[in-house]
């Protein structure tokens, strides 16, 4: 009785079988045809060799595709969409089921018949129910709650929201719908008067069923039939509309996420396949016009979702620069739209400085790596800025502010213009010789280590302080160490992202073999910038470290020990340079160290580790003027008070300049200041043998332990 | 349009420390960074405007020796066309009329509307620009800081007089102007350009080739010689605030109303 109402309710969509067969083909034709045309452009694009390492690849699907990994960085949304996205892959199924079910009534997905079929029906009736609470959590959340991060600022066109609201109540409708279709179908089955059967309690299908359980079964045969319709129509406009805005990620994110970057700390070449010496050869470098992009940067466009999560983290636009990396992206995907009709040829390629990008704009990234640190389907931004920039230095669009400072590494291999010869003065001073004599290493003059001081400790009065301070650790723990004095040039990392790789290549060239000739085995050096690019950037160099690695390092051997913190009463809190923590991953040994000096008391700011909050940028930013309502060290240095620390330990010379000017400008002269990790280490080094050298392998409490 | 730029090299002031030589009547070069003359590159790029908007070429020339190629290649690396190096050993030692005369042959040669040069050069006078214009007849007009082009025989062009306001005028080509910086944003150039640019051609024309007679140029022709050089003494005119924040404004402000500076 009980499979004859059954075929009585689903043989009511035999008659629709025609109507549905229609909308089928008419929806995945015009899919197939959409799709066609988003992927236009990517075909025009460059070259990007992304088919590499494929269990790699593998492996980041897992993780940042189906684990979701970087969701729960946002706590509300990320568990919102782990919920929902739990639910559509176990939806999945169900959906090509119900879909094929209008061509063929009573189909069943091989494998899911008896009780496999009966546990995936009560799994997937609770996933709809989800699916659709979440829906209206979601849509709760943009009406009423308005998170600031969803707001479009007036120069970046119109809202997002209605947009946004309508594909979360589609999503809703088709939940319902399916759930309607289920209802239907169970309630006919146990027509008439039977008990309820045991299914999905207070699912949503399953209030569906306890409400229609009176129903006829002419009504219960319509509404399946309605249910059905509706699933299919609102599928398929789903899926052909996606394309069209911020949902088309459903469809991307996969790939996306399988095409990203394995190696986040390479920059991206200028030309994907072309070697360094070819590029002369190259007419044209970075992106000018769209089709510059790779097609790998043109997916990014396509995948963002509009979450806003970089901007809420990029410190250019939080101090009221002109950039906004989610318009970055936004906007260029709306190019594509635009100059790539569903109908019609494309566009012809307009420049995108000045009419897409300002100048201003893409110079306006300090390179720091917080956006991209963020994003749950890992777009890349700093490729982008980095490729938009070779384009303005091709070009010969550069601000005059960073003409200078590029000309002057041209010539004298340093930004402020100064005689190479003076290089090494840092360390002349005669008392500081006598203490911690520093070598320049030649031919004669060899060494294990070489200290790379780089341009701004070398030459800036101030951070040659943070030179000393590392030369005297270095010689404290005995390293036979030495410099390059004045055939050390710049290191080159901002050279680089500033987009002048001729000239990077030409500094890269000449360090790497002075490097060479030295004939060192270990590097150190006391400028994150300095090792980015010297770990990074170079090619088969000896190892580098940081020197708050080697600090760390000794402190754990015994070979450092410190003496109590001499101002017991500041409060210290660590702020993370980009370049050592996001881009180099070293979170935990600057702060092993301040932990090792005794009585130090450490607060962290709201803002550490991968999510600190950028200085203002380092190497070439220093020059650069940029139009900003707040500095963004000015809102670093309020971070810090906040914490209730009233000293700020870094450990970058560029930090410590941006650092240092905001104190004065924010008005905390006197109640804040900062130091250098390398200074403050060297200020509480136990020197005297008479204060009791530490036996080799006897650790300090504070290492072991931390805090 | 045809258009001439008159650049030179000279020692970098942003990238030098400048000393004295020991006789004390010249600055040390050993060390010295050179570059183009960076008013020069202002002219350059108006130049290259000028053309991208009505057509024709720009030209660049230089008075020196094989040196001075460098400033050629990098303002060629700019847009520039063609670059001349007037290069002769008889040339050394001229006074800045003796380079207008170099110049001024050399233009004879060619067919040029519009000849621009720097303000000024950065170890210079302020005196080519003129002197030229008046060997060759044409109008000059000097810290010239907007050209507009009327039609095809006059310019419109303005200058910035004392106080911050703009003078207009006409001025009939072919002629001769000095370009002051702030006129416009030079375009940058890097080593990648330059290097696109190091096989390019670069003629080099002499005294005969130019036809100038030898007593006319020269140090036995300069006029004007330098007898000295020498860096002024710091003076005691820096006062030093070493007061607290409060006090130091205080201060400043005291000592700007006191100059007449606040009202």
């Amino acid at each position: 009785m009980v499979e004859g109402n059954h075929l009585a309710v689903t043989s009511w969509l035999v008659s629709g079988r025609a109507l549905f067969l229609a909308i089928h083909v008419l929806g995945i034709v015009g899919f197939a045809y959409i799709v066609a045309r988003r992927l236009v452009p990517l075909t025009r694009a460059e070259r990007d060799l992304r088919f590499d390492q494929p269990l790699a690849r593998l492996r980041m699907v897992l993780k940042f595709w189906l684990g979701q990994w970087k969701h729960p960085r946002y706590k509300t949304a990320g568990i919102l969409h782990i919920l929902f996205f739990s639910g559509f892959i176990l939806l999945a199924m169900r959906a090509f089921t119900v879909l094929i079910l209008g061509v063929s009534y009573n189909f069943v997905m091989p494998g899911l018949a008896g009780k496999a079929g009966h546990i995936y029906e009560i799994a997937t009736d609770y996933a709809a129910t989800v699916v659709f609470l979440c829906m209206i959590v979601a849509i709760v959340r943009r009406v009423v709650f308005r998170p600031a991060r969803y707001e479009v600022p007036a120069k970046f066109g119109k809202s997002h929201k209605a947009d946004a609201i309508f594909l979360l109540a589609l999503i809703a409708v088709l939940m319902l719908a399916d759930s309607l279709f289920e209802a239907a179908k169970a309630a006919g089955q146990i027509q008439p008067g039977q008990a309820i059967a045991f299914g999905a309690v207070f699912s949503l299908p399953w209030l569906l069923k306890v409400a229609l359980a009176s129903a006829s079964l002419p009504t219960l045969g319509r509404l399946y039939f309605s249910g059905y319709l509706l699933h299919e129509v609102s599928f398929y406009f789903l899926l052909c509309y996606r394309p069209f805005g911020i949902q088309f990620h459903v469809e991307t994110s996969l790939f996306n996420i399988y095409f990203a970057k394995l190696d986040r700390a390479q920059l991206k070449p200028v030309k994907w396949g072309v070697s360094d010496d070819a590029l002369d050869q190259v007419k044209s470098f970075g992106v000018k016009t769209f089709e510059d992009f790779t097609w790998k940067q043109m997916l990014d466009f396509y995948s963002c979702a509009d979450c806003g999560r970089c901007s809420d983290n990029c410190p250019a636009n939080a101090a009221g620069r002109p950039l906004s990396p989610r318009f970055l992206t936004i906007k260029a995907r709306d190019y594509a739209f635009q100059h790539y009709p569903m109908f019609g040829k494309p566009g012809n390629g307009k420049a995108l400085i000045g009419n897409l990008y300002s100048e201003d704009e893409i110079w306006s990234c300090t390179t720091c790596g917080a956006c991209e640190q963020e994003c749950p389907l890992l777009v890349e931004y700093i490729d982008k800025i980095v490729d938009l920039r070779r384009g303005m230095i091709d070009d010969g669009t550069v601000p005059q502010s960073l003409q200078k400072p590029l000309k002057a590494i041209e010539s004298r291999g340093n930004p402020y213009g100064k005689l190479e010869k003076k290089r090494a003065d840092w360390a002349g001073a005669k008392d500081f010789q006598q203490a911690c004599p520093v070598k320049t290493l030649g031919k004669k003059n060899g060494a294990e280590t070489l200290y790379f001081v780089d341009s701004i400790t070398s030459f800036d009065d101030r951070m040659q302080s943070i030179g000393r301070a590392t030369a005297k650790i270095l010689h404290h723990i005995e390293e036979n160490f030495g410099i390059l004095g004045s055939a050390e040039k710049d290191s080159g990392n901002e050279v680089r992202r500033f987009g002048e790789e001729t000239l990077f290549l030409a500094l890269r060239d000449h360090n790497t073999e002075a490097i060479k000739a030295s004939g060192v085995k270990h590097l150190v050096t006391a400028d994150p910038h300095a090792l980015n690019a010297l770990r990074h950037d170079y090619k088969d160099l000896p190892p580098v470290e940081h020197i708050s690695q080697v600090i760390a390092r000794e402190v754990k051997s015994g070979k450092i020990r410190f003496k109590p913190v001499e101002n017991g009463d500041k409060v210290y809190t660590y702020h993370d340079p980009c370049y050592l923590g996001r881009h180099n991953q070293v979170y935990e040994d600057p702060r092993h160290v301040l932990d090792a000096i005794p009585g130090l008391k450490r607060v962290e700011m709201k803002r550490s580790r991968d999510r600190s909050f950028c200085c203002g940028g380092g190497g070439l930013m220093l020059f650069y003027e940029p139009k900003e309502e707040e500095r963004i060290g000015v809102k670093r240095v309020r971070m810090a008070a906040e914490a209730g620390a009233n000293v700020i330990v870094t450990a970058c010379p560029f930090c410590m300049v941006n650092i240092e000017d905001a104190i004065k400008v924010a008005g905390l002269e006197g109640k804040m200041s900062a130091i250098d990790l390398a200074e403050l280490a060297e200020q509480h080094m136990v020197r005297e043998s008479s204060e009791g050298q530490p036996k080799v392998g006897e650790i300090p409490q504070q290492c072991v332990t931390g805090r | 349009m045809e258009i001439l730029v008159c650049a030179r090299r000279v020692p970098d002031t942003s990238e030098n420390e400048i000393q004295l030589n020991s006789a004390g009547n010249d600055i040390e070069r050993d060390e010295l960074v050179y570059s183009i003359n960076e008013p020069d590159n202002y002219a350059m790029e108006e130049a290259l405007q000028i053309v991208a908007n009505t057509g024709g070429s720009v030209s660049v020339v230089t008075v020196g020796g094989e040196d001075d190629e460098e400033v050629l290649r990098r303002e060629m690396a700019m847009g520039a066309n063609h670059g001349i190096l007037l290069a002769d050993d008889a040339f050394a030692g001229s006074d800045g009329r003796g380079i207008a005369s170099v110049l001024k042959a050399f233009v004879q040669k060619g067919n040029y509307d519009l000849i621009l040069t720097g303000v000024q050069a950065e170890d210079g006078g302020a005196q080519v620009g003129g002197m030229l214009a008046a060997m060759l007849d044409y109008p000059f007009a000097s810290l010239v800081n907007s050209i507009e082009i009327l039609d095809g025989k006059k310019l419109k062009i303005s200058r910035e007089i004392e106080g911050g306001n703009k003078e207009i005028s006409e001025i009939d080509l072919p002629c001769v102007l000095s370009i002051q910086t702030g006129i416009n944003e030079p375009r940058y150039v890097g080593m990648r350009g330059i290097r696109a640019v190091a096989s390019a051609p670069i003629p080099k024309y002499g005294l005969s080739d130019l036809g100038i007679s030898a007593g006319t140029v020269g140090a036995d022709a300069a006029k004007v010689k330098r007898v000295d050089y020498f860096i002024p003494v710091l003076g005691k005119t820096a006062e030093m605030l070493n007061g607290s924040r409060e006090e130091n404004v205080e201060k400043v402000l005291d000592l700007v109303a006191a100059k007449g500076g606040l009202k």
